[in-house]
């Protein structure tokens, strides 16, 4: 669906020339969620940019559903833009315009009839459920309303790609999920493909199939969200998913339990897919004369499956917990001692 | 009661002149909201990291729009004298005032045009490209609409201005209210003529920015 080769961007600048990407060679498949994540200034933007050609690549091609976006120019990238939509982390509606108008716009621009416009809107705001506020002014809603506009009017020309740019960072967690549970319903009613950039590893757990982790213009680390997941290997995929496996407060519980144990030893299991749900605590109490105190868990839903990680401490002879621990690597399950020497 | 206060005004007269004062303002606003606007969206258009963004183009617009609102208009109207002439063949009457009342406040409405859709969030802009909009689209859909009210209170500051600048045009003859208040009012010291003269000036400009807070209210929707 999407095709990205070789792409590299530089900006220049006062300082001499920044690299915004650098060498990006990304294929994402049609229907399929694809997240981008990375902190501010790592080219995520730019790359995003460049799939609907706001911005172009310095070398390199970008390919759309076989238009090569990073090639064409004028009426032809213009209609190319009708089928590749896009979300804002701002929303950028026209606050001159009322709800419907606002939809209407992109039909405006496609030269869509007045009587078939009407309709199309009609649909749209019964999609993204704002039934009766169609004639209400942005000014008048709430962010989750205006992000809603924001996608009914991105979808209001039945594209091919919904891009999002960071299209929940400036909405609170409960309407951050409501609008990710409304891009997943589309996803998954129309067989949109969408790609999107975050920061927030939440974002992707949510509802990514893939993802591309970004730093300084690079993807340094890429594949099923599930699998990143479990098996992070760059160090800052590691710090993503502890943004949301674990949260800082209990980092700080966890150094000051280990700093307390005198015996036994603190161990933070991750369980991945099927090995989540299996009753591992209670074959590892059953098995062995051990002490075992969960001290903290958590489970995490993604769109490939289930991911959970879970600290406990285990007191006990040392030769136990030695077999304890050989126990749970059997157990398809992620096993590390934890240790703040 | 009136005849009491204003024994030396001869109303005809005076009607006529707020007459010629109306007519002055109402088509050099006209003119000066046109032009003033297709230079303010050149200004906004060729500046840096805009859609036509193009340094040479905008440096010479920016001198000339700059050069013009800096000239007094008393000097604007004598230094215009042989352009005047060459246009429409006579310096005197309310027409003879147009070029000069034009050429004083389009440039002022420009910067002011300028400054209007500078505050129109990028964002939008961006958006409306990313749905394959024209930059002509752009134009009369974003740029102008998202900034109509500040577009209205500034037609309408400039509006205002203007009423002033037809004042002291009429100095030189192009008639109207100030014409009428300095030649019969000041020359001939009869101070009744210049109050009339400047109530009804103050009546028509609180007109204008009646009608200019009504339309701005009701264009905000933000």
């Amino acid at each position: 669906m999407i095709t990205i080769s070789n792409v590299k961007k530089l900006f220049k600048t006062k300082s001499g020339s920044l690299t915004a990407v650098n060498d990006v060679n990304l294929n994402i498949k049609e229907g399929e969620i694809f997240g981008v994540i990375g902190y501010s200034g790592a080219g995520k933007s730019t790359l995003i940019r460049m799939l609907n050609g706001l911005e172009s690549p310095t070398s390199g091609t970008v390919d759309v559903n076989g238009k090569l976006v990073s090639n064409i120019k004028g009426g032809e990238l213009r209609k190319a833009r009708q089928k590749i939509s896009m979300i804002f982390q701002h929303f950028n509606l026209l606050w001159s315009r009322t709800v419907r108008e606002n939809i209407s716009f992109p039909l405006e621009i496609a030269g869509v009839g007045k009587k078939d416009r009407d309709q199309r809107v009609d649909e749209l705001i019964e999609l993204v459920g704002l039934s009766g506020r169609g004639d209400a002014y942005p000014s008048q809603l709430s962010g989750g309303q205006k992000q809603r506009v924001g996608i009914a009017r991105a979808l209001a020309n039945e594209p091919e790609v919904l891009l999002c740019d960071e299209a929940t960072s400036a909405l609170d967690p409960q309407t951050t999920d409501a609008i990710l549970e409304l891009l997943v319903d589309i996803n998954k009613r129309m067989g949109l493909t969408i790609v999107l950039i975050t920061h927030e590893m939440h974002v992707i757990r949510k509802i990514c199939h893939r993802v591309a982790v970004m730093e300084d213009g690079r993807v340094v680390e890429l594949g099923d969200v599930l699998e990143v997941f479990k098996q992070p290997k760059e160090a800052i995929t590691k710090r993503f998913v502890q943004q949301v496996t674990e949260p800082e407060e209990t980092k700080e519980t966890i150094e000051q339990l280990v700093r307390e144990v005198k015996d036994g030893k603190v161990i933070k299991l991750t369980f991945v897919g099927e090995s989540a749900e299996q009753p591992v605590i209670t074959n590892l109490i059953r098995s062995f004369d051990l002490q075992v105190n969960i001290l903290q868990g958590k489970i995490s839903q993604t769109q490939n499956g289930a991911y959970g990680s879970l600290f406990i401490h285990v007191n006990g002879p040392v030769n136990e917990v030695r077999k304890a621990v050989d126990f749970l690597h059997s157990a398809k399950v992620g096993v590390e001692v934890i240790s703040y020497d | 009661m009136i005849e009491q206060l204003f024994p030396n005004v001869e109303w005809p007269t005076m009607w006529e002149a707020t007459y010629e004062t109306i007519y002055m303002t109402v088509i050099s606003v006209a003119f000066t909201f046109i032009i003033g606007l297709l230079l303010g969206l050149l200004l906004f258009l060729t500046s840096k990291n805009n859609i036509w963004e193009n340094r040479a183009v905008y440096t010479v617009t920016s001198i000339i729009v700059n050069v013009f609102r800096s000239i007094p208009f008393i000097i604007l109207i004598v230094l215009l004298i042989p352009f005047t002439r060459a246009l429409l063949d006579t310096i005197r009457g309310a027409n003879a005032a147009l070029p000069a009342l034009i050429i004083g406040a389009a440039p002022f409405y420009a910067r002011m045009v300028e400054i209007a859709l500078r505050e129109i969030d990028k964002g939008v802009i961006e958006a409306a490209r990313s749905m394959g909009a024209k930059v002509s689209t752009i134009i009369s859909k974003v740029l102008i609409r998202e900034s109509l009210p500040a577009l209205v209170s500034g037609i309408t500051v400039t509006a205002i201005a203007l009423v002033g600048y037809t004042a002291m045009a009429g100095v030189i003859g192009a008639g109207g209210l100030g014409n009428l208040a300095f030649l019969e009012g000041f020359q001939r010291s009869r101070d009744d003529v210049t109050l009339a003269a400047t109530i009804i000036i103050l009546i028509i400009v609180f007109i204008i920015q009646f009608l200019g807070d009504f339309f701005t209210r009701k264009l905000d929707k933000r």
